[in-house]
């Protein structure tokens, strides 16, 4: 049994309600020790400038220290029912360094001045020991220091600051919504995130930063227990880099889609979109069953930023494409030849992907990453053509670079940084174009919406999308909903079919709240920005079987 | 190291529920050491090993539950730690589902801690990985591996009088070999809870000579195939049925195990008659801790019987709304791993009798697709190999499947003997109209 199976048991009589603290990772505290501040950051300097200089006196020649506060609320309910509240706290340092031309690191929730010094210690230890086993010496691309600065997530309204009694309220809420409009099954749940982050390095930088991110959601069941089957429909919501301004529902965020209900942007409406769950659950449940063949897709930018993710974001990740990730997730398709060639298609002349950690509300957002680099964008795929990839400071000289891209990250202070995927976005068309008239232009297609099963390869060639909503076009017109649908393609095959992108007025955010990497896996959060786009002679599938 | 022994964790959680003014209290103490290495390119690029110790309380008044816990084991921190959970405990709503705390119970022992594993070290990481990339390097062969162990304890104990100790080691071992030209790519993977089973040079070689064998893949034509699964294979696919094998989705009408006009599928005829699974956490090569997440022992329980639906797992509470006796499932059949019967097939007699098919070594990226019929997608990677005629011929291009291990285990041809895979013991299986949809160019 493993460590997560086991640590399960220890929640004896309570099942999964008591151990949910433990799942994440955390102490459990109240919700008013949430609001605690936390460590002066000029407390944290004094602690930081200890590891820095017990390491260089131990024979570092480069050190980070990150002293970390993660704190976590998750409530969760079921029907008329709170299943679970739960606030966790974790604190501690990581202390990285570089000696004998290795990486060595080391953490520990000891953050005094003893324990830090200690850790210090240990982590030039580590390295040391490490260096028998090293081939080459570890270069990290300069980055000049940025003196005390701060950044914090432009919120509006700290979301640990509603009250707990507000936040089942609204739950409850939506849940009763769905099922006065005829459903028998719903959950739903809000996450709430605040990491409070300072790093320092030897290259002279003292970053304190406050980020902020937040996910409601939920999932409504329909059940026909007559003829037998059941569907469910889960929130079109997004997880954002926000605040709990993100649950305002503001008119101005919605924006009416082809299928005649409101999708939204940086403004959320949940009891609304719980309502139109309801609805859609049922009407799945006799929707007809997509016959099999070629069909123009036309994807909403809540299902189009999983595609982005899995077919772009991944295989672009540079230590995958070297071959660190080979046991776990993978390799990569985009291998360095392709691109070193400067002219490998990755799809048509319209798709531009860029990546960034800059664009406000987005999960990706900060000011510098975990290796102290100031956040930037730079471009992935440029008029179709593959042009880089997403590195970091060890990086970046494979690429003949002398920058770091800024995407370093660690999911906690006792986890060590490495390369994860920043935002990964679709640049929207120049022309003005609105899903609407996309959808008019379309002979034989259907309009995806939400994030279904997705699954790809571990070069990422081959992938198989489904979605949560599925209409069928016809003769430019919505004629009705679809069940049963999956398109399979492959990646450079189906973004060299985009045939037009919707304009900036469409742009909105996709996020994937936990996407893990690694192994002892890590979990990131990560944003994909785009507008609605039109795929054509897709190969879609019909996913229904009789058992 | 952090482990406690049944007399030292008993006396301090006796001392932490004599801190109690809730109307119930459970106390549990988590303990362990974890440690990991981590290799690729041919280089180790992580390895590292974490102590914890963690004391959890939850405080019930009525039905309302508070939680905390501290990694400090002195009296002012154990007082501090009751107080918090009887504070948060005050101001939660009431959990409608709570229900009351059980009584002393019986967990009869189970085989679950090697002492071996227990003294795993860094250097022993460190060998291992060197051992690995030693042979993998001298060939053109890239290898990347991942080995994690754990030796910890759990005890748990509450104000009815319950308490339990369970000591408990594991060890994981993967490893994937690429040929350095990047045309064939092999992986091979075990589990146990005693080390010394684990011979890494063995799986090393399994994954180098997949990884040879499978360079340079034909593409043959996707659509349905007779399959042979080896173990690996076949255990990512039967480890998804044991999502419905929960009473309440069911009687929800919510899982593949609901009826057509209510109730369940108990008692119904679901797969080919030779499938039987139970699970035993007596079982030695599969055992498991002694109680689940309700605190109620485990049993040998049998769910499927040649073919039939026999048991469905209810939680105390589901249990207490049906007027069933509750039946330990948590986390699959029995709260962990389970055992699917066989036959007496080797993959060698299965690749003989197969006329034209397909040789799976394992199953990547796999995602449900319908939870109504549990049809799953995913892809073959590793080792793939075209058969016809009862011989191996060559190795072919990855596959994307869509099928159902419903459908699958009622397509039986024939099975081996089972092994351990992710705690379970999984047989190889042939398996006829394998569904193939389409082909991948990922090696």
């Amino acid at each position: 049994m493993k460590r997560r199976d086991f640590i399960h048991l220890s929640g004896m009589g309570l099942g999964a309600l008591a151990t949910s603290g433990l799942v994440m990772m955390g102490n459990p505290v109240s919700a008013e020790q949430l609001l605690e501040p936390g460590m002066d950051p000029a407390a944290k300097k004094v602690l930081a400038d200890i590891a820095l200089n017990a390491a260089r006196g131990k024979g570092a020649t480069y050190t980070d220290v990150r002293i970390g506060r993660y704190l976590r609320q998750n409530v969760s309910t079921r029907e008329k029912n709170v299943q679970n509240i739960s606030n966790s706290e974790t604190f501690g340092v990581g202390i990285r360094v570089i000696a004998n031309g290795t990486w060595g690191f080391s953490a520990t929730s000891d953050v005094s001045p003893d324990g830090i010094k200690s850790c210090a210690e240990t982590a030039v230890a580590i390295a040391k020991a490490n260096s028998k086993l090293q081939k080459e010496p570890v270069v990290l691309a300069p980055e000049k220091g940025h003196g005390e600065v701060t950044w914090n997530t432009p919120i509006k309204k700290n979301a640990m600051e509603v009250p707990v009694k507000d936040k089942i309220d609204l739950l409850l809420k939506v849940n009763n919504s769905a099922m006065d409009n005829g459903v028998a099954f719903v959950n739903s749940s809000l996450f709430i995130i605040n990491e409070q982050k300072y790093f320092a390095s030897t290259d002279g930088s003292y970053i304190d930063q406050d980020i902020h991110r937040i996910w409601p959601t939920f999932s409504v069941t329909a059940v026909n227990k007559g003829a037998g089957g059941f569907r469910s429909r889960q929130a079109l919501s997004a997880p954002m880099g926000m605040g709990y301004e993100y649950l305002d529902g503001l008119a101005e965020d919605k924006i009416m889609n082809p299928a005649g209900f409101n999708s939204y942007k940086n403004s959320y409406d949940m009891v609304e979109d719980a309502i139109g769950a309801a609805k859609h659950s049922k009407e799945k449940i006799t929707a007809k069953s997509v016959i099999p063949g070629k069909y123009d897709l036309v994807l909403d930018p809540d299902h189009l930023g999983l595609t982005i993710h899995e077919s772009v974001g991944h295989p672009l990740e540079l230590d995958r494409v070297l071959g660190y990730e080979a046991n776990y997730a993978g390799t990569s398709f985009a291998t360095l030849d392709k691109w070193k060639s400067g002219d490998f298609k990755y799809g048509s002349d319209k798709v531009n992907i860029v990546a960034d950690k800059t664009q406000p509300f987005s999960l990706g957002n900060t000011g510098y990453d975990d290796e102290g680099v100031k956040c930037k964008e730079w471009d992935l795929i440029k008029n179709g053509v593959l042009v880089n990839y997403q590195a970091i400071r060890d990086q970046v000289k494979i690429l003949g670079e002398n920058e770091s891209n800024g995407c370093a990250f660690a999911d906690s202070w006792s986890s060590v940084q490495f390369q994860r995927m920043p935002n990964v976005s679709l640049k929207p068309g120049t022309e003005k174009l609105s899903p609407a008239e996309m959808v008019k232009n379309v002979e034989k297609g259907v309009y995806i919406l939400g994030r279904g099963s997705y699954s790809i390869d571990q070069q990422r060639y081959n992938f198989q999308f489904g979605g949560q909503l599925f209409y069928e076009i016809k003769n430019g017109e919505i004629v009705g909903m679809l069940e049963d649908v999956a398109y399979q393609s492959n990646t450079q095959e189906f973004w060299n079919s985009c045939s037009q992108i919707c304009d900036k007025d469409d742009y909105k955010f996709f996020g994937s709240f936990n996407d893990g990497k690694g192994q002892p896996s890590q979990s990131s959060a990560v944003s994909h920005g785009s507008s609605t786009t039109r795929f054509d002679g897709v190969n879609v599938i019909n996913t229904g079987r009789n058992i | 190291m952090a482990i406690l022994t049944k007399e030292e964790a008993k006396k301090i959680i006796d001392k932490v529920l004599s801190y109690s003014k809730a109307d119930e209290m459970e106390v549990s103490i988590f303990g362990g050491k974890t440690g990991n290495i981590r290799y690729a390119r041919n280089t180790v690029n992580t390895s590292g090993e974490t102590n914890e110790i963690r004391l959890s309380v939850n405080s019930v008044f009525g039905k309302k539950v508070g939680s905390s816990s501290t990694n400090e084991l002195d009296d002012a921190s154990l007082k501090k730690v009751v107080a918090r959970a009887e504070e948060i405990a005050m101001l939660a709503p009431e959990n409608p589902e709570y229900m009351p705390m059980l009584g002393p119970q019986v967990y009869p022992e189970t085989a679950t801690f090697s002492p071996a594993t227990d003294k795993i070290t860094p250097d022993f990481r460190a060998q291992l990985a060197m051992d690995s990339i030693e042979v993998t390097s001298t060939g053109d062969l890239t290898a990347a591996g991942y080995l994690e162990d754990f030796s910890g304890f759990v005890a748990s104990g509450n104000s009815k009088g319950q308490f339990g100790y369970n000591t408990s080691t594991s060890v994981d071992f993967s490893i994937t070999v690429r040929t350095t030209d990047g045309t064939g790519s092999g992986y091979a993977i075990r589990d146990f809870n005693d080390v010394n089973l684990l011979n890494s040079k063995e799986v090393t070689s399994i994954a180098m000579q997949k990884a040879q064998a499978s360079a340079n893949a034909q593409a043959i034509e996707p659509g349905k195939y007779t399959v042979i699964l080896e173990p690996t294979a076949a255990g990512d696919l039967l480890s998804l049925l044991t999502r419905g094998f929960d009473a309440r989705s069911a009687d929800e009408g919510r899982s593949y195990m609901s009826k057509k006009g209510g109730g369940t599928r108990l008692g119904e005829k679901l797969f080919d008659e030779r499938v039987s699974i139970i699970s035993d956490p007596f079982n030695t090569e599969i055992p498991t801790s002694p109680w689940d997440g309700d605190g109620l022992p485990k049993q040998k329980t049998t769910w499927v019987e040649n073919g039939v639906v026999k048991n469905l797992s209810y939680s105390r509470y589901w249990a207490e709304k049906q007027g069933v006796t509750p039946l330990s499932g948590a986390g699959g059949f029995g709260g962990g791993g389970f055992i699917f019967s066989g036959g007496d097939e080797s993959i060698a007699d299965m690749i003989k009798s197969t006329e034209r098919g397909v040789l799976v070594t394992r199953f990547w990226y796999i995602r449900a697709v319908d939870p109504q019929t549990l049809l799953f997608t995913g892809l073959t990677r590793d080792g793939t190999f075209y058969i016809e005629n009862g011989q191996i011929k060559f190795p072919v291009k990855n596959f994307r499947f869509n099928e159902s291990p419903i459908i699958m285990l009622n397509n039986i041809e024939s099975m081996g003997k089972p092994q351990r895979v992710g705690g379970s013991l999984i047989p190889p299986m042939k398996i006829r109209d394998f569904t193939f949809t389409s082909l991948s160019d990922a090696v």
